[in-house]
């Protein structure tokens, strides 16, 4: 991808007039240039405004202000502002913007101008309104130029295709053709422009081909891990084994002495190695005799916390509130019958296939950097580097790079500032690598959590009282999708309970979602079983004020064909979650080897409705990897620290799904809306855990109450007699 | 050490250390960077190229074993016009963050090469050394079906 960051300063000084989130550029010439490639010609052409530019030949280069990371994004913006703009798709050619939040940001109420963040789920939603009006602009300017050509008014030239025609006589101009002769409206920040309705979508709502699909079958797609620079030196560190420990480094003199490293630096938190190449720092990093110093999580045990949190969630002490409705404690003073269950999670480690590193190259006067980095926060990832470097923002030239997965983690900038230290150290172009082992140590996870959920059954066996305490460590990080406000029960208290015990967490693909409707989805269908209840049929019941819900809930029964029992020792389970505004709904069928605890998983079926989507076989794509992510998790995935150390290292003890564990067909459903978008990206793996849970639970009688549902954990289920 | 072999069907002579991995020689010093780290430990095969023919994880591959061998890599697989998989590929959307496809890929193309149409157990058994995070495995099976049709077609 290119990268047109280095002289943003120009750039900004070039951008004249803003309104409504779109800038337009008076400057001729290169405007937005490719720094990247410093024997690139200077764009010939015009940029029509900061997402556009158009050159003479016709292509029209379209900038995306999202990361790519897997989910689609840097096409899916794209077409946004391609159907406004009525530009033939041929012609589009895809690159980053420029890290520039105050242009290319977004605030979380859909405003230009926010920080440059790819979390969430939040671009397609995000950007969805500000690219059109972006697309609708340029449009308008290419109308205009038009009419003054021809001498007739902009209401009488409409455009189709890359080509702009006047109605009355049938001429046609081509955008390229048009590229030389662009006329700005002096009023144009108060001109407004229409935008298309659904019906009229060329692009929207079809499927159109991925833009960097091509270039990850060839192996050229380029992440910071591929960039290569002249004298490139290697760096990697070793980190403290128990969080912010920090090191007395007993052997430089002899590491140093060792064959191709260069310099070896202490710093807060570990020591970094920089060699002539990935391997010789890889060696002399094991050879490094590091003692370490005690730190605040040094006896910390996640296995046995499970007690403390047992007894933080059955306290009386107060955490934060997420919800409080009605008068809970009547209800249970009321209640016919009560029913409490509790659910646990593990830390889950994010594990993105590409391993964090930069590429970052300090000048030798320590006042400019040039750097290559994947991340989902790159302006947060380029001001770490000017803040470390205490130079300006500006003077990071910032190369936006394709990143190997993300899941949340490379919304943190922690590499990249280590990463800069290191490089500023040298003076020299740096790759800066973790090793799997250093990306599974010194993780950043999903909370773990101990969630106790009471329910009130009153006598006419209706829900009456809802508790749900989640106790953890993780912060605000586990309260997300506790709330159930499309199940309707009277009276409700969800709370927070949060203990910090010194080890880092950080959003993992739906944040608290997965753990959460984990629970309360298993909940659900233990109280079902308990009261001899259809599990489906319980939800339609409580769904009946939210009919949205409702109606993807009976889809995806009337999919999976509900009403039927599988046969063949397999049994189904249902379950529904609300991500980022996308409500979806899954069935999962597994069968059981009772010799081995091990859950075969056969198939899925999964209905969403996020709106309008606006790439829904890209769509379909996130809902099928969200669903195989997601089982990776319940199945396997378990972080575990002891002594305040992470017990797990790489693949082969944090065990993630294999395609034989897959299930042979994920069926989705995608619901016709004209609403606004939702979030797509997230909106099926906080499903999983229920569903598997409920399934197993009627196959067996037995609930799981504690993922991962390891085949080792699942034998003890099974051999406990109820 | 000095060894020579043949990569991408031409003969190259490299200089490296004998216990130095076939990964780091393509990426740091021929600059392949199809080929792709992920583990280092042969555990997820995002590393993966041929090797006589034969998939295998570079990340533990020596130099000292290369000599006169033939290495084929991402790079090498398409010729001119891109291998029936790579079509499969695109025109199935296998790819999300695309960090684990080059290895996915290999390993589907040599399998191909051994078996024209494999079934869904075989197509499992022979790609389950490959991880990938972002889950696109629903896609890969079907890809490979896709990439047998084109090969039967060609
Ligand atoms: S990097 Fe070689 S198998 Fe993972
Ligand atoms: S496409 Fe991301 S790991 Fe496979």
């Amino acid at each position: 991808m290119n990268n047109p960051n280095s002289n943003s300063r120009i750039s900004r000084r070039s951008f004249l007039g803003r309104a409504a989130g779109f800038t337009f550029i008076l400057a001729t010439g290169v405007v937005v240039p490719n720094i990247g490639d410093k024997n690139n010609d200077q764009k010939k052409g015009k940029e029509l405004s900061i997402w556009v530019h158009l050159a003479p030949d016709g292509r029209v280069r379209i900038y995306n202000p999202s990361a790519e990371m897997g989910q689609g994004s840097m096409t899916a913006c794209a077409v946004l502002i391609a159907e406004e703009m009525n530009v033939d798709w041929k012609d589009v050619i895809i690159e980053s913007s420029p890290v520039d939040p105050e242009n290319y940001g977004l605030q979380w109420g859909g405003q230009l101008g926010g920080p440059m963040m790819t979390v969430g789920s939040r671009t397609v939603r995000g950007y969805f309104n500000a690219l059109r009006e972006a697309g609708a602009r340029a449009n308008y300017v290419l109308r205009y130029s038009a009419s003054r050509i021809w001498g007739v008014p902009t209401g009488r030239v409409s455009t189709e295709m890359s080509k702009a025609i006047h109605s009355d006589s049938g001429k046609t101009i081509t955008f390229g053709e048009l590229s030389g002769k662009i006329a700005l409206p002096t009023n144009l920040d108060n001109i407004k422009v229409p935008l298309k309705d659904n019906e009229d979508f060329t692009l929207i709502g079809k499927d159109i081909p991925r833009y960097d699909i091509p270039g990850k079958v060839t192996g050229e797609a380029q992440y910071a891990m591929d960039i290569f620079l002249p004298e490139m030196l290697y760096g990697v560190m070793q980190r403290a084994p128990v969080n912010k420990g920090r090191p007395v480094l007993n052997n430089k003199e002899e590491v140093l002495k060792g064959h191709g490293v260069v310099d070896v630096l202490v710093m807060d938190y570990g020591v970094g190695v920089v060699a002539d190449s990935t391997e010789t720092a890889l060696k002399a990093k094991a050879r490094l005799d590091i003692s370490w110093s005690d730190a605040e999580s040094s006896d910390y045990d996640s296995i046995l916390a499970y007690q403390e949190y047992e007894r933080l969630a059955k306290s009386d002490q107060k955490g934060r509130s997420i919800s409080s409705k009605g008068n809970v404690l009547r209800a249970f003073e009321t209640a016919t019958e009560a029913m409490v269950c509790e659910y646990k999670n593990d830390f889950a480690y994010h594990a993105q296939m590409e391993p964090l590193n930069a590429v970052i190259s300090v000048s030798p006067d320590g006042k400019r950097a040039e750097a290559w980095v994947g991340s989902q926060s790159p302006d947060n990832a380029r001001r770490t580097i000017a803040n470390v470097l205490g130079i300006d923002f500006y003077d990071v030239n910032y190369h936006v790079c394709y990143l190997g997965g993300g899941f949340g983690r490379r919304s943190m900038s922690d590499y990249v500032e280590e990463a800069t230290i290191l490089a500023n150290h040298i003076r020299k172009p740096l790759k800066f690598i973790w090793t799997r082992e250093d990306d599974v140590g010194y993780g950043a996870f999903r909370p773990i959590s101990l969630q106790r959920m009471e329910a009130a059954i009153g006598g006419n066996g209706n829900i009456m009282g809802w508790k749900h305490i989640i106790a953890g460590t993780g912060g605000g990080l586990l309260a997300s999708g506790a709330e159930i406000s499309y199940y309707d029960i009277p009276t409700q208290l969800i709370e927070v309970r949060s203990i910090d015990h010194g080890v880092r967490t950080k959003h993992w693909r739906s944040v608290g979602h997965g753990p959460n409707k984990f629970a309360i989805e298993s909940f659900l269908d233990e109280i079902a079983y308990a009261q001899k209840e259809d599990p489906y049929l319980l939800r339609r019941k409580l769904m009946h004020k939210s009919p949205r819900e409702l109606a993807v809930l009976d889809k995806v029964a009337e999919m999976a064909d509900w009403g039927n029992n599988s046969s063949n020792g397999r049994a189904k389970g249902i379950a529904f979650a609300e991500r980022s505004g996308a409500l979806t709904a899954a069935v999962g069928e597994i069968s059981l080897d009772s010799s081995t605890g091990r859950i075969k998983v056969h198939r899925f079926w999964v209905v969403m409705d996020a709106g309008l989507v606006v790439q829904p076989n890209n769509a379909i794509a996130q809902l099928e990897g969200g669903i195989n992510f997601g089982l990776s998790n319940v199945l396997h995935e378990s972080i575990t620290f002891k002594s305040g150390q992470v017990q797990q290292s790489n693949f082969h003890d944090y065990r993630l799904l294999r395609i034989s564990e897959a299930p042979e067909s994920i069926e989705c459903f995608i619901m016709p809306s004209a609403e606004e978008p939702a979030g797509v990206g997230e909106a099926s793996t906080p499903i999983v855990g229920g569903a598997i849970a409920n399934a197993f639970l009627k196959l067996t009688g037995k609930p799981l109450r504690h993922m991962p549902f390891t085949a080792e954990k699942v034998k003890e289920v099974l051999d406990q007699s109820m | 050490m000095r060894t020579t072999f043949i990569l991408n069907g031409r003969h190259i002579e490299v200089d490296a250390d004998a216990d130095s991995k076939l990964l780091w020689l393509l990426r740091d010093q021929l600059k392949l960077t199809g080929t792709k780290y992920s583990c280092g430990l042969a555990q997820c095969g995002a590393c993966t190229v041929h090797l006589d023919g034969n998939p295998v994880r570079s990340c533990v591959v020596p130099v000292s074993s290369l000599k006169d061998k033939e290495v084929l890599t991402i790079e090498g697989l398409s010729n001119g016009e891109l291998h029936p998989v790579q079509k499969a590929w695109i025109e199935e959307q296998v790819p999300q963050c695309g960090y684990c496809q080059s290895g996915q890929i290999m390993q589907a193309a040599a399998l191909l090469e051994v078996n024209k149409n494999p079934s869904r157990e075989e197509i499992c058994s022979h790609m389950d050394g490959v991880l990938c995070r972002c889950g696109a495995y629903t896609r890969i099976v079907t890809a490979i079906q896709t990439a047998s049709k084109i090969m039967e077609d060609e």
